[in-house]
């Protein structure tokens, strides 16, 4: 290859092999190797930031063309270079502003960056997120605005094109790639304890004596589930088992070990035991931008089961599975079909699909999709790891993580 | 996925094994068969476009995601083009994957192989040994630790053979891959294999085991529908096996079939067979057709079309199977139809219709062109009209306007069809004259490049002088060629009757046509009606084939006992010559009574008509003389006689026989002399008062034709009779 970043590469070779499942894993990883990347990067002097981007644009544009369907690769990657635009923006303003504000005066010692992680501009661009989210009710009845995080308008100043014109160079070349890479650690931090972050808030949601449906097997929702069971909820479960690949026995076994009281039922049975549901949990392979989800396949019929009867429809998904994609776009790849024999056995049907008699074109066609699409106006509540959030609404946290200007990660030669 | 999950639950000590020994593989990048000519006199059968990717890719994508190590590719015929392919690839320089080549030009045949590769001393442990056109997605960890467990527990456990289930055709007796109906015996306990037969004769609907395999084990499972998928884990002394036996040129007749006979060395071989995961061999035309449709099927996932699994471009998979590359021209009203895969930068013209079909990379495809199940390789121009009926086009091959390819049809590299001309089903069109010599149906099975290619091992090294003589021959054959291949054509049609390919519609890409299926029904059934009538005629042991019905098992026990008669008589014969001791005599008769599952009395009556026979057959002049030489046998072999006759139903027996052969044709001349050898067998003490007289009061009841003998003999047994009623006063 090219570059010879055997990391790089193997990944890579990972991606298109279909190595690595499932999006948490794929993303902390992804997130892990630009960081390295970045690490090793070598920066001009001038134009710091565009050079940073192009080589992370490049890196992952591999990554993406490798597992077009894994979508949480290219959000990581959109998220990153978000972060390095964030993080240039900052010092830039830092620089024309002369440090005007006292507490960035630390920073700049680069010592004890943990006990500060709110200087740095993701901390920054964090907090007023954290402003942007609906109040929930419990919050607005506890009165407890985020004092400590007052949104900082350094974001708005973006529009001044001051990338390249800051004055003391030297300093700042060092601090770009430093403070990227802290804020990409912060990043990784915030995909690995996302489960977490998602099943604190499961009392909200949960009550008592109720009962969930789930399908597939999710490991947030593994979590989600386990947590309001830990703080004495009593509920019960239905796990409907998710052809073909029934990961919905692997997630009774699991539920039921941690003294849950589960049921197990077949896919096609939701919509009969749907009307004694309260509400549906599920997670998610991706959220798109209008807010519609890319499921495991079934989910799309359960979606319209809890639909008919007015049951409650959440997804659970984690900040890496935002994609800032709409599902309309034809550069983006919503499915895969897998083999087969996870649906049959080759031997048993072997006759069937011999092409040495009759026209040669075969009879039987077995069809394994991945994913469903669920549409918007089928989900009732997504809760992310910063709350809940309506479908309407996801664009607008989207546009908080991604910046516009990467939506398009490949080059314009390619097309 | 599975790999990852196995690898991890793998654990332990196999683990500890992998480390110690980096998993090697040979892969055999030649098949040694003929059975992709013309197109392999041009190129390497393990760098043809399967689904616009070599197949070697396949084979070595596959190798890498199953944690193989170390790969040693063996090329002979090409080898030049393969290495140069390998070093020009990417698999030269991965991480945790080298690929070593070993380049040999005088091997001809799989065990030739096998013997460099042991010469060269680079495996050091168990290895996977593979052919080169191997497509699979199976994960060896669980096959690897199966054969490591085995060969810790025992040592003569050379070799784990992947298979998998696939059922043969009823009708053509042949398997998907079009490959012969295959027999295999298993151990169903430690699946080890007991026999393997993939030449049976099964237009005869039969196979024959030895009997030894039902003594020797409690319980065997005979299969036929397990497909063989080339896919061996084998420990180091394979190779050494190899070198032992240097006349072992075939993997599966020779090796497999030698080990499984050769009982004193007690190697054995395993099977580990292998369900949700695909694995097949390209081995002809038809598993070549076979196995693209699995592929875009998707059984082979993630080694799809739309899967960068190595190499091979973007492509996009849209509804119905249907792959597009990124630059695909199609007019609008050009249809593509399900199960097609379109390659980079081909441009299809105005209503034509494509489906089922495999098309390369830049290829011209005109309007108002029929594509039906073709697999069309790369810079191929199709002009307006022509009509193609699962056929295989080869890089560069043109086929002008009007021009109709019918089932079957294989053209090689360059060809051109000429304008409005019909190719005619199953031939094979190549711009390489055929090799006129003509192998041996037994060499040409494995002996590829050593004799037919002969006139052309000198310009394979060298794409430059053969692009010379191509062009000569071309000049010079051009009249000659054109007439061949119509008008503007240019190529030779390789005449099919070469030998042993009167068979053609069985291994082509075409599906097997409705009439040909027709004619096999037919004659299979008529061939059934043959083997009921004459079913005595059938070898004795081991009958399994679906005509073995009870009506049947009378006449085979008639059957068995002649047999053994005939078997009897000439031990005995052997004996008397030979001057055998009665003890020798007995127990060749014993183990011949066991063999045919009879009893004692039929012994008996068996060694009777042996030394009545011999009797009968030494020189006599007068019945006097036949007498004295009735006296001599029976003296001589009283013991052995004696032997046979513990009760005196034995006795009964023998005097029945006697009675029988008294009436035979060829021994008729002991009728007149019944009642003098009866006596003479009762002086012998061979026959019991008792027993002749049973015999005597049996055979009052009997009809009048039947009491011929009984009053023969009356005197005696009116004198017999008078001397018991003397003993009891």
């Amino acid at each position: 290859m090219p570059e010879g970043h055997s990391p790089v590469n193997e990944f890579v070779n990972k991606l298109k092999k279909r190595n690595i499942e499932g999006s948490k894993a794929t993303a902390k990883l992804t997130a892990e190797l630009l960081r390295s990347f970045i690490s090793q990067q070598r920066l001009p002097q001038h134009n710091q930031a565009a050079a940073l981007i192009d080589a992370v644009k490049a890196v992952g544009e591999k990554f993406i063309a490798a597992s077009p369907v894994e979508l949480a690769v290219g959000n990581v990657v959109r998220r990153v270079l978000h972060i390095i635009r964030e993080e240039d923006l900052s010092l830039t303003t830092d620089a024309v502003d002369g440090l005007s504000l006292s507490d960035e005066s630390d920073n700049e010692d680069d010592v004890e960056q943990n006990d500060h992680p709110f200087l740095s501009a993701s901390a920054v661009a964090a907090a007023s997120r954290n402003a942007l989210r609906p109040p929930s009710l419990q919050t607005l009845l506890e009165d407890a605005p985020h004092s400590e995080a007052a949104p900082h308008p350094s974001s708005s100043e973006g529009d001044s094109e001051g990338i390249t014109k800051s004055a003391d160079k030297n300093s700042t070349t060092r601090k770009l790639k430093h403070n990227v890479i802290e804020a990409v650690n912060e990043f990784i931090q915030e995909i690995s304890t996302c489960h977490e972050q998602i099943a604190e808030q499961a009392i909200e949601h949960i009550h008592q004596n109720e009962v969930i449906l789930t399908l597939g097997s999710s490991r947030t929702v593994l979590e989600f589930l386990c947590a309001a069971k830990e703080k004495k909820r009593s509920f019960r479960v239905f796990v409907a088992e998710g052809a073909p690949r029934f990961q919905g026995h692997s997630l009774a076994k699991e539920l039921a070990s941690r003294g849950l009281q589960t049921t197990v039922i077949t896919d096609s049975a939701v919509f009969a035991m749907i009307s004694r549901v309260n509400m549906v949990i599920v997670g998610a392979h991706a959220v798109m931008a209008n807010g519609g989800v890319i499921a495991p396949v079934g989910l799309n019929m359960v979606a319209l089961a809890a639909q008919r009867h007015a049951v409650p429809f959440v997804v659970l998904a984690g900040i890496h599975k935002l994609c800032p994609l709409y599902p309309h776009n034809p550069e983006v790849l919503l499915n895969e079909l897998k083999s087969p024999s996870e649906l049959l056995d080759f031997g048993e049907f072997s006759d069937c699909l011999d092409f040495g008699s009759g026209t040669g074109s075969p009879l039987l066609h077995v069809i394994n999709p991945a994913f469903d699409y669920v549409q918007p106006n089928l989900v009732s509540l997504f809760i992310t790891d910063t709350g809940g959030h309506n479908p309407s609404y996801m664009y607008r946290l989207i546009a908080d993580y991604y910046s516009a200007d990467d939506i398009v990660v490949r080059p314009k030669s390619a097309s | 996925m599975a790999a990852k999950k196995g690898n991890r639950g793998g654990g332990g000590d196999a683990e500890e094994e992998l480390t110690r020994v980096p998993l090697q593989a040979v892969l055999l990048a030649d098949s040694f068969a003929t059975l992709f000519r013309p197109i392999t006199l041009e190129r390497p059968k393990v760098l043809i476009p399967l689904v616009n990717a070599p197949m070697i890719d396949y084979t070595l994508a596959w190798l890498e995601s199953a944690g193989v190590e170390e790969v040693f590719v063996f090329c002979a015929a090409h080898s030049r083009q393969v290495i140069d392919y390998l070093k020009n690839s990417k698999w030269i320089d991965q991480p945790n994957f080298t690929v070593t080549t070993i380049e040999s030009h005088n091997s001809t045949s799989a065990g030739d192989a096998l013997r460099i590769i042991y010469e060269r001393h680079v495996i050091h442990g168990d290895f996977v040994l593979v052919a080169g056109d191997t497509v699979s997605n199976m994960s060896l960890t669980d096959a690897l630790k199966e054969h490591k467990e085995r060969r810790r527990k025992d040592s003569n456990a050379v070799m784990t053979m992947v298979i998998k289930q696939s059922k043969p055709s009823a009708v053509t007796r042949q398997s998907r891959l079009g490959t012969e109906e295959l027999f295999m015996a298993i151990d169903p306990d430690t699946k080890q294999l007991l026999y393997y037969e993939d030449k049976a004769d099964v237009r005869k609907g039969m196979i024959s085991l030895e009997k030894e395999l039902l003594f020797d084990n409690s319980s065997i499972s005979l299969h036929n529908d397990k497909q063989d998928c080339y896919i061996d884990i084998c420990s180091q002394e394979v190779l050494s096996l190899f070198t032992d036996n240097f006349d072992y040129q075939h993997l599966r007749r020779h090796f497999v079939k030698g080990l499984l006979l050769d009982d004193i060395m007690g190697y054995k071989i395993f099977t580990h067979e292998i369900h949700s995961s695909y694995a097949a061999r390209v081995d002809n035309y038809r598993s070549y057709a076979t196995i693209s449709k699995d592929i875009i099927q998707r059984w082979t996932y993630p080694l799809v079309p739309d899967i960068q699994f190595f190499g091979n471009c973007a492509t996009k998979l849209e509804r119905q199977g249907k792959y597009r590359a990124s630059d695909v021209v199609l007019s609008r009203s050009a249809q593509i139809g399900p199960f097609t895969v379109i390659g980079n930068g081909t441009k299809i013209g105005n209503y034509s219709e494509v489906s089922n079909s495999v098309i390369g990379e830049g290829c011209l495809i005109g309007s108002n062109v029929s594509i039906d199940g073709c697999y069309i390789w790369d810079n191929v121009t199709i002009e307006d009209g022509c009509k193609l009926k699962h056929a295989i086009a080869c890089d560069g091959v043109i086929i002008k306007s009007g021009a109709v390819l019918e089932a079957g049809v294989v053209l090689s590299f360059k060809v051109i069809i000429g304008q409005e001309f019909v190719v005619p089903a199953y031939s094979k069109v190549s711009l390489l004259e055929q090799p006129l010599k003509q192998d041996s149906d037994e060499e040409l099975e494995y002996a590829d490049n050593s004799s037919g290619n002969i006139e052309f091992t000198s310009i394979y090294d060298e794409p430059e002088r053969l692009e010379e003589k191509l062009r000569t021959e071309l000049s010079n054959s051009q009249v000659q060629a054109t007439s061949e291949v119509g008008d503007g054509g240019v190529g030779f049609i390789w005449s099919v009757s070469e030998g042993g390919h009167e068979d053609e519609w069985r291994h082509s890409v075409a599906p097997i046509p409705a009439d040909k299926l027709v004619e096999i029904i037919k004659s299979a059934t008529e061939e059934l009606e043959l083997s009921n009538q004459d079913g005595n005629i059938l070898p004795p042991s081991g009958e399994l084939g679906p005509d073995s019905v009870d009506n049947d098992s009378d006449e085979d026990a008639r059957d068995d006992s002649a047999h053994f008669n005939k078997e009897v008589e000439a031990t005995f014969i052997r004996a008397v010559e030979e001057n055998h001791k009665e003890e020798h005599v007995i127990l060749e008769v014993n183990s011949l009574r066991l063999s045919y599952n009879l009893t004692s009395s039929d012994c008996t009556g068996a060694l009777f008509y042996a030394m009545m026979k011999y009797a009968s057959d030494m020189p006599h002049g007068s019945s006097g003389e036949l007498l004295k030489n009735v006296a001599n046998v029976t003296a001589k072999w009283k013991k052995l006689l004696k032997y046979y006759l513990p009760s005196i139903d034995e006795e009964i027996e023998v005097i029945l026989k006697f009675e029988e052969m008294c009436l035979e044709e060829s021994t008729k001349e002991l009728s007149p002399l019944f009642m003098q050898i009866l006596n003479l067998l009762y002086n012998n003490d061979i026959l019991q008062e008792e027993a002749i007289l049973n015999w005597a009061s049996e055979k009052e009841e009997a009809d009048e034709a039947d009491k011929h003998f009984l009053k023969q003999a009356e005197e005696l047994i009116q004198w017999l009779k008078n001397a018991s009623e003397e003993e009891e006063e």
